[in-house]
């Protein structure tokens, strides 16, 4: 589904990915850990055309997007859910999930609206007054409604109440079963080890570990060295 | 004594009533911890507090004195600083320099224009001093909007310590943390002297049993539970609003 092979990238002169490689197959979800600062966002950015990479090669369903623009490597199935909630805040509720909506998939209006509450009762409500964690929802049901083959979900959880945080677990573990493949960046380490396959730890801008969730989960050494808990 | 009392308080948006008829009282030097599902006006009553927003009704006093009608900047200079979920650094600044800007904000001198050479270099000393002793020496020089998330929610919580706030709102202090700057951050709050009054949302349970004396739980605008840490965490509403029931 997705192949990303040496890849680097900068910011203007800093050197953030120092050859990245890592695979993700249809259906799968890859969890990317790592302490802030290390590269995970500019991973997602650089796989979504938003800071292209410089050098190395990145693969979706087999086609060259490295260089490819931002709009149309969403157009060919690659959805996201920014980190910090980043919504139109000039639009309501209900046009976001218009405006993106897209495909014959699983996902509809109706669907995402009946996984988050909040959002239906707050349809016509401006998404720049919704609070921060009904942001988050908004941000994670726009990529929703856009069926994409890849969903890259940057800190989904982040500001979700817990019982929200387990909605959003559901929704993985359906997107899952629909053949959806998650790139899932998250650091609530206990979110990221249920509901991934496999885990990628990166560090200074490379991969420097990867494993399933259950030899993580054991690794006390790994999950010092790290992640530093 | 009483470091924070809300009376009454209520907040519409249109024909939304986000916060609706709140009281409480928070003790100083109390760690209170306001808790709720996502929408139940955690943010609103923060910003009535601070000023950010005026309450629809109702009265806030800070250590007995009616503050309702004052602006943000005039309860700041009382002692009320807060923390954004979302960080709200001076971006094309170095760290040093928002740094320095709170302390400055936090010096009742701010704005002397003959003030001496040795007044600035006090503020440095005790910018360097913040950084230092949260072992953020490292990001001194980079602008704030260069360095990373997690680091910026830090640096955004030292400019609230910087301001030597009596009354702190924390706002999510820990979200997007990854789990070792959780540790740190946590031990930064807790580190804080009791003569500072606290106030955190936080929706990561671990952290905000640790950070609590009292929880209040608000849904849908209400005030639905307060209580120590251990009646809140069994409250069967709580579970069912809140926690969600394994």
């Amino acid at each position: 589904m997705l192949s990303v092979q040496d890849v680097h990238t900068y910011y203007g002169d800093s050197y953030i990915l120092q050859g990245v490689t890592l695979e993700l197959k249809p259906g799968q979800v890859v969890g990317l850990l790592g302490r802030n600062g290390v590269g995970k966002t500019t991973l997602a950015r650089s796989i979504l055309g938003l800071t292209p990479a410089k050098r190395g090669t990145i693969l979706f369903k087999g086609a060259d997007i490295t260089h490819m623009p931002a709009h149309r490597i969403a157009r060919m199935g690659v959805g996201f859910v920014p980190q910090g909630r980043r919504v139109f805040r000039s639009l309501t509720v209900q046009e976001h999930l218009e405006v993106t909506a897209r495909g014959e998939g699983r996902w509809t209006f109706d669907r995402v609206v009946e996984l988050f509450p909040n959002l239906r009762s707050r349809l016509r409500s401006l998404a720049g007054k919704l609070s921060g964690g009904e942001q988050q929802m908004l941000a994670a049901g726009r990529a929703l409604v856009g069926n994409p083959a890849l969903l890259v979900m940057d800190e989904p959880t982040e500001g979700l109440a817990p019982l929200m945080v387990r909605e959003l677990g559901q929704a993985i573990e359906s997107l899952k079963r629909a053949g959806t493949s998650i790139l899932l960046i998250e650091q609530q380490l206990a979110f990221a080890l249920r509901y991934a396959d496999v885990v990628f730890i990166m560090s200074k801008g490379r991969i420097v570990h990867h494993c399933t969730p259950a030899e993580l989960a054991a690794d006390a050494e790994a999950k010092a060295r790290y992640l530093g808990v | 004594m009483t470091a924070l009392v809300a009376s009454d308080i209520s907040r519409n948006f249109g024909g939304l009533q986000a916060l609706s008829h709140v009281s409480l009282t928070v003790e100083a030097g109390e760690r209170r911890l306001i808790i709720g599902p996502n929408g139940a006006g955690k943010t609103t009553l923060f910003n009535l507090l601070s000023g950010a927003m005026a309450v629809s009704s109702g009265n806030v006093l800070l250590f007995g004195r009616d503050i309702t009608r004052l602006p943000t900047y005039a309860r700041a200079r009382m002692g009320l600083a807060r923390t954004f979920q979302i960080t709200n650094l001076f971006p094309r600044l170095t760290v040093l320099e928002n740094v320095l800007l709170a302390l400055q904000a936090g010096d009742q001198s701010a704005f002397s224009l003959h003030r001496r050479m040795r007044a600035n270099h006090q503020l440095f000393h005790g910018a360097d001093a913040l950084l230092r002793k949260w072992d953020l020496t490292a990001i001194t020089g980079k602008r704030a909007g260069d360095i990373a998330y997690g680091e910026q929610r830090q640096i955004d919580l030292i400019l609230a310590i910087a301001m030597q706030p009596k009354v702190l709102l924390l706002d999510e202090p820990t979200a997007g943390l990854s789990a070792a700057e959780v540790v740190r951050v946590v031990s930064m709050i807790r580190s804080l002297p009791r003569e500072i009054t606290i106030l955190t949302i936080e929706h990561d349970m671990d952290v905000a049993f640790e950070l609590a004396d009292r929880i209040t739980v608000l849904h849908q605008g209400c005030l639905v539970v307060e209580g120590d840490v251990e009646a809140v965490r069994n409250h069967p509403q709580v579970k069912e609003i809140y926690l969600g029931v394994d």
